[in-house]
């Protein structure tokens, strides 16, 4: 099995909601995610992040899903950190 | 996120609190005025039952309230609509599914609701006098003098309610919507007093 440990995705977002409540949502999509959002540029209607995502087994598709209900669209994944573990038996 | 969380969620994302408020107030403005009219005009007029005015009162805050629900959610579905495309545009990406999307289809309704309820509401609270003595209820003083004083009241804290949203002070706001009322009389009593 291959977990997904830190992910560095380049997001268009529109200004509401703000950083804060989608980086917050973007956490609550798994139990233990850590997410850091810089801003890259603004734009009359838009923003620009830099969102990484890190965690112990990052669900990308409830990632996807956070991003995408707030609005948001998810341009390119730059960064993607995995670990394979041993199977069991 | 229960529904008032997310109704205040989708009311921050579209930023509507401010129009909301703003119908809320014009609208219950239109309500008082509207109710004070038609009571100074009972006034002035010749011996009516109770039950005609409440009847023609409570007629005219109905049609007010289906007037702000309908007139509201018409040119909120209009403007909703029209920020979410320029949004799409701006994103690129259809929004529909999205919070946007969501807001776009909720807040018309919500704003068409507050725009409804508040002349509604703000009539029935000044016909509350006529209802309570046509019920038999005694009042120590004429239950038309009652709910014009009701109406002054209400008409008196839209303005205090105005004052706090401008952070001026509240009693000239108070006391500036009041004078909109008394203004409204004399000119009932000029014109329909006869």
């Amino acid at each position: 099995m291959v977990l997904v440990k830190r992910l560095v995705l380049d997001v268009l977002k529109p200004h509401q909601p703000n950083v804060l409540e989608f980086s917050q949502t973007i956490a609550k999509a798994g139990g233990n995610y850590r997410v850091c959002i810089t801003v890259l540029e603004v734009d009359e209607n838009t923003e620009t992040l830099q969102v990484v995502v890190e965690g112990n087994a990052i669900d990308f598709d409830a990632v996807q899903t956070g991003i995408s209900d707030l609005g948001g669209s998810l341009h390119s994944i730059d960064e993607v950190e995995v670990q394979g573990e041993p199977q069991a038996g | 996120m229960n529904l008032l969380q997310q109704t205040r969620f989708l009311l921050r994302i579209t930023r509507t609190h401010d129009i909301m408020r703003r119908y809320f107030v014009v609208n219950g403005f239109d309500g008082a005025l509207t109710m004070l009219g038609l009571i100074l005009g009972f006034l002035v007029s010749s011996a009516t039952a109770l039950s005609v005015i409440i009847n023609v009162c409570l007629a005219a805050a109905i049609a007010l309230g289906m007037s702000g629900v309908s007139s509201a959610y018409v040119s909120e579905v209009a403007e909703r609509k029209r920020a979410l495309g320029e949004l799409e545009d701006a994103m690129i990406t259809d929004l529909h599914d999205s919070a946007h999307g969501e807001a776009a289809r909720g807040v018309p309704v919500l704003i068409a609701l507050v725009n409804g309820f508040a002349p509604l509401a703000i009539s029935l609270l000044i016909l509350i006098p006529l209802i309570a003595a046509n019920a038999g209820l005694a009042l120590p003083v004429s239950p038309l003098y009652a709910a014009v004083a009701i109406a002054l009241l209400l008409i008196f804290l839209l303005g205090v309610f105005l004052g706090s949203i401008a952070g001026v002070s509240w009693l000239r706001s108070g006391v500036q919507t009041l004078l909109v009322a008394i203004l409204t009389a004399a000119l009932i009593y000029l014109f329909a007093g006869y």
